[in-house]
C-alpha cells in the first residue's frame, strides 16, 4: 500500500527528502496522506485501517490497568534503539509493573515543522517492530505539527491498557522490613549509551541502550511468585530514585549492597569520565523487585531464566527505618545513603 | 578539586592528541601537558588533558604500603 | 580499571583501618583538613568516615573551585549571556549555582541564553571556530590543574588569531587558600579551631608539585600529607599523618608518588606562567577577600580577556546572614550548626558555598551522611 499513488492524491509522500510542514497536521489531505501511508502502513491492524479516530476493543474480566508516558529523548537515536522503540517499551514497561499483561496501546506524535520524513520513518518503523515482538498493537493516535523552534524534532507519548491477573497486588507501598531487594541486569547502560552520543561528550565505546519490553519477564516472575510486593523500572534517576520512591511509599528504608549491583565494566569506566554515579542512571530495560526473603531465590531463578533477567541479583534488603533512608555498602567497606537526585545529574570536573 | 582519571594511552594521533582507554572506554584527549608520553603508558586526564605521567613501578610500590604488615599486626587478614 | 580498583579494595581498606587504629595514642585527638573538594567526596562516597577511628575527625576545607566562587562573578558571566548576547561556554559544576535574581546559568540557558556545558577547554575554541559571527567567552574556573588548560586554549586562539573567543578567568590557588585558613584568626591566633595537618590534594599537586607545601610546613608547624584521589591512598595519608603528629614533625611526605613529584609538571606550570599573572587579591566565597590567591590574564594577551573585552565590573554579593559557610569552610563549625543547614539550605536550593557543589562539606554530610544524625539522636 505503501508508495502507491492512489487517485485522489497529488503523489506518494517523499520520505527519502520530504520534511514535515504544517500541512501534516492542519486536518486536511496531507495529514490524510500520512497517516495512511505512514502510521496505518507500518503499524498494520485492523482498528487503524478502519481510519476511525478511536479503536474499540473487548475487554477480559479483571482489573484493568492504564499507564501513559511521554518521550522527549535527545538524540533521538542513540546505540541501540531510538525514541520510538523506547516509546513503546517504556509505556509496555510501566503497565507491566503492575503485573499486568499489556494488551493495547495509543500513540501521539507531536512534530516539529522541517522534521525529516526520512527520520519520522525511521522512528515509526522501529514502533512498528517493537510492538509486532511485543505482541502489543498500536490501535489509535493522533499527530499535530507545531511551528520550527517550538519542538525537539519529535515528542511522543504513547497510552497503555492492560489487565492484571487475580491474586496478583503489586504497588510501591507494599515493602515490609525483611523483603529482599532484586534487579533483573546490569545498570547504567541506557542513560550512558545516551550520553555518548551527545555533544562535547563524545566517546568510543560498545554500551548499548538496554530499551526492552518487560512484560514476558514480569510475566514469569508473577507465575514464580504471585506475591510479589514491588516492581518499577528505574528511568529516569535510575535505581535510585525508585529505591527512594519505594522507601517513601512503603514508610521503610532499604540497605543495599554496592558490589552486589550489576554494572558492566565499561559503564563504570565511563561515569568515572564523567563523574556520575550509575545508582542515577537511566535504564530502559530493567526492573527492580520486592518480594518476601522466603520467595527470593526463586524469584531470582525465574528472573535468570529468561533472557532479559540472566544477571538478575539479590542487592539488599528492606529495613525498618521512620526516616525511609536508603543506605548502601560500599564495596570499601564504609556506608553511606543514597539520596534523592537534586536537579539533573550533569558531567562535573570537580 | 577536580574529577581526574588514570587511562591508558591506547594510541598517539595528529600532534598532541592521543586516544585514552579507560576500562574499555576510549575518547580522545589531548597531551600537550605531558608530550614525552607514548602509547602503552598511564595518564592522570582532567577536563580532556593528561596533566601526569603515572609511574607503575610507584604505583606497585605504594600497593604493597597499604598491604605491609606493621609490627603490631602480626599476620595480614 | 587499573590504577583504579586496586586503590579501592576493601580488604587492603581493613587493614589499613587496623594500622590507624593501633597507631593513634589514647586520649588524644586528631583533626586532619582535608582541602580538596576530591578528596572530600571520596571520603564521603566511599564512606571512609566509619573506618577512621573516633578520635580522627575530617575537617572538610575549601578546595572546591565552584563552591569558593563568589555569586558576583556568576552574575557576571550572566550578564555576559543575558545582556550582551555572547555564547558562554562553562564546565557544568556552575550551572546551577544560584546567581542574584533567583537566576542561574541553568535557568538563563532556559529562557533563551547561549550557555554551553563543555567538557575541556578544547571544546570552547571549537566552538568559537564554528560560530565566527559570535562572541564566544569560555567561563574558567579551577585550581592549579584546570589553568593550564585554558593558558594552552588562550595560546591556541593567539596562533589561529581567533577574532571571537576570550576568557572570563577565575582561576585560583591552592597554597593561597590554605594560608588564609592557617592565618584566620579561629586557627593561627585563637587557635579554637586546632588542625593538626592537612591532607594535601592529588591533581592540583601533579601540577604544583609537592615543594610548595614545604612553606606551610615550617612556618606554621603543621603536617602535609599529599594524597592520591582513591579512597586507600586518603586512609593512608591519614596514617601518615597520625605518625607525623605522634612524632612531633611536620614535615610534607608525599602518598601520592606515582603522580606527584616534588617539581610537578615544570611544562604546565611554564605555559600558566607565561599566559596568567597574579591578581594582587581576590573575593572567595565563605572566605572573603584573599591576597594573591588568584590568576588574571598579562596584558600581552589582554585581547583574549573578557573582562577587559566587555569591561566587566565585579560587585560583590553578599551570602545570607545566616549562612555559616564561612566558619565552615575554615574548619571552625560543621554542617549542622548552621540553621539554614537542611531546612532552607538543601542541594536543590543551596544558599552558600558549601551546599552549592556535591563537593562541599554541606552538600556532601547532606546527601551521603545525614543518615548518621539520626543514629546520634
Amino acid at each position: 500500500m505503501s508508495g502507491a499513488v492512489r487517485k485522489d492524491y497529488v503523489r506518494p509522500i517523499d520520505f527519502k527528502g520530504g520534511r514535515v510542514d504544517m500541512s501534516h497536521g492542519s486536518g486536511g489531505r496531507a495529514m490524510a496522506q500520512l497517516i495512511e501511508e505512514l502510521f496505518v502502513a507500518q503499524f498494520d491492524n485492523d482498528w487503524l485501517r478502519q481510519l476511525n479516530d478511536q479503536a474499540c476493543f473487548a475487554v477480559p474480566t479483571g482489573r484493568m490497568v492504564m499507564a501513559t508516558d511521554s518521550h522527549v529523548v535527545s538524540p533521538l537515536f542513540f546505540p541501540g534503539g531510538d525514541i520510538g522503540c523506547l516509546s513503546v517499551h517504556g509505556t509496555i514497561n510501566d503497565v507491566a509493573m503492575s503485573g499486568a499483561r499489556p494488551l493495547y496501546l495509543s500513540a501521539t506524535f507531536i512534530l516539529e515543522e522541517g522534521f525529516p520524513l526520512a527520520d519520522l520513518k525511521r522512528i515509526v518503523e522501529s514502533m512498528a517492530a517493537a510492538s509486532r515482538e511485543a505482541r502489543v498493537p498500536i490501535v489509535t493516535g493522533d499527530t499535530k505539527v507545531v511551528e520550527k523552534g517550538k519542538g525537539d524534532g519529535v515528542f511522543i507519548t504513547t497510552t497503555g491498557v492492560g489487565i492484571v491477573p487475580e491474586g496478583v497486588e503489586i504497588s510501591g507501598d507494599r515493602a515490609r522490613p525483611g523483603d529482599k531487594v532484586l534487579v533483573s541486569g546490569t545498570l547504567g547502560d541506557h542513560g550512558v549509551a545516551i550520553m555518548s552520543f551527545r555533544e562535547n561528550l563524545e566517546f568510543e565505546t560498545t554500551i548499548r541502550s538496554d530499551t526492552a519490553a518487560l512484560h514476558g519477564l514480569v510475566a514469569d516472575m508473577v507465575k514464580a511468585v504471585a506475591g510479589i510486593r514491588c516492581l518499577r523500572d528505574p528511568t529516569r534517576g535510575g535505581l535510585a530514585a525508585t529505591l527512594n520512591e519505594f522507601a517513601g511509599q512503603s514508610g521503610v528504608g532499604i540497605h543495599i549492597r554496592e558490589d552486589d549491583v550489576p554494572v558492566r565494566p565499561e559503564v563504570h569506566a565511563a561515569c568515572e569520565f564523567l563523574g556520575l554515579d550509575p545508582l542515577y542512571v537511566a535504564n530502559e530495560g530493567k526492573l527492580v523487585a520486592i518480594c518476601a526473603a522466603s520467595d527470593a531465590e526463586r524469584l531470582l531463578g525465574a528472573m535468570r531464566a529468561h533472557p532479559l533477567g540472566r544477571q538478575a541479583a539479590i542487592i539488599g534488603e528492606v529495613v525498618e527505618d521512620p526516616y525511609r533512608f536508603v543506605q548502601l555498602e560500599t564495596g570499601f567497606g564504609g556506608s553511606r545513603m543514597v539520596d534523592w537526585l537534586a536537579g539533573e545529574q550533569l558531567p562535573r570536573i570537580c | 578539586m577536580c574529577l581526574a582519571i588514570p587511562a591508558l594511552v591506547a594510541k598517539r594521533l595528529e600532534g598532541d592528541d592521543a586516544l585514552i582507554d579507560l576500562g574499555g572506554v576510549r575518547k580522545q584527549i589531548s597531551l600537550a601537558l605531558v608530550p614525552e608520553a607514548v602509547e602503552g603508558d598511564y595518564v592522570i586526564v582532567h577536563v580532556g588533558y593528561a596533566i601526569s605521567r603515572l609511574d607503575p613501578e610507584a604505583a606497585r610500590k605504594t600497593l604493597a604500603l597499604f598491604a605491609e604488615v606493621d609490627a603490631l599486626q602480626g599476620a595480614t587478614p | 580499571m587499573k590504577f583504579v580498583d586496586e586503590f579501592r579494595d576493601g580488604g587492603l581498606a581493613r587493614a589499613l583501618a587496623g594500622k590507624i587504629e593501633r597507631a593513634v595514642e589514647p586520649g588524644r585527638r586528631y583533626r586532619f583538613m582535608e582541602f580538596c573538594g576530591g578528596h572530600t567526596h571520596a571520603i564521603s562516597r566511599y564512606g571512609v568516615t566509619e573506618l577512621l577511628p573516633e578520635s580522627v575527625t575530617m575537617v572538610h576545607g575549601p578546595g572546591c573551585p565552584v563552591c569558593v566562587l563568589p555569586i558576583g562573578r556568576i552574575d557576571n558571566a550572566l550578564a555576559l549571556a543575558l545582556e550582551q548576547g555572547v555564547t558562554v561556554c562553562t564546565y557544568a559544576d556552575t550551572m546551577r549555582v544560584p546567581a542574584s535574581g533567583r537566576t542561574s546559568l541553568m535557568k538563563a540557558r532556559a529562557a533563551g541564553a547561549d550557555i554551553r556545558m563543555i567538557y575541556s577547554a578544547a571544546d570552547a575554541l571549537r566552538i568559537a571556530r564554528e560560530n565566527p559571527a559570535k562572541d564566544v567567552v569560555f567561563f574558567a574556573i579551577g585550581f592549579e590543574t584546570t589553568t593550564p588548560p585554558t593558558a594552552l586554549a588562550i595560546l591556541e586562539a593567539e596562533r589561529e588569531s581567533l577574532a571571537n573567543f576570550s576568557v572570563f578567568c577565575n582561576h585560583l590557588l591552592t597554597p593561597a587558600a590554605i594560608s588564609s585558613i592557617l592565618e584566620s584568626p579561629q586557627v593561627r591566633g585563637i587557635g579554637t579551631v586546632p588542625l593538626d595537618g592537612f591532607v594535601g590534594p592529588a591533581h592540583v599537586s601533579c601540577v604544583i608539585g609537592s615543594a610548595p607545601y614545604e612553606y606551610f610546613a615550617a612556618e606554621y608547624a603543621k603536617p602535609v600529607v599529599i594524597a592520591g584521589f582513591e579512597p586507600l591512598d586518603v586512609m593512608q595519608a591519614v596514617l601518615m599523618l597520625v605518625k607525623q603528629v605522634n612524632e612531633g614533625r611536620s614535615e610534607v611526605e608525599n602518598e601520592f608518588v606515582r603522580a606527584v613529584t616534588r617539581e610537578g609538571n615544570a611544562k604546565a606550570k611554564a605555559l600558566v606562567a607565561e599566559v596568567f599573572t597574579l591578581r594582587r587579591s581576590f573575593e572567595w566565597r565563605g572566605l572573603g577577600e584573599v591576597p594573591y590567591s588568584a590568576l588574571r590574564i598579562k596584558p600581552r594577551y589582554g585581547r583574549f580577556d573578557a573582562e577587559q573585552r566587555y569591561g566587566i565590573v565585579y560587585r560583590s554579593v553578599a551570602d545570607n546572614k545566616a549562612c555559616e559557610c564561612g566558619a565552615i569552610l575554615r574548619g571552625a563549625k560543621s554542617p549542622r550548626d548552621c540553621k539554614l543547614f537542611g531546612t532552607v539550605c538543601t542541594p536543590e536550593n543551596p544558599m552558600g558555598s558549601c551546599m552549592v557543589s556535591s563537593e562541599g562539606a554541606c552538600a556532601a554530610w547532606y546527601t551521603y551522611g545525614r543518615f548518621r544524625d539520626r543514629e546520634a539522636a
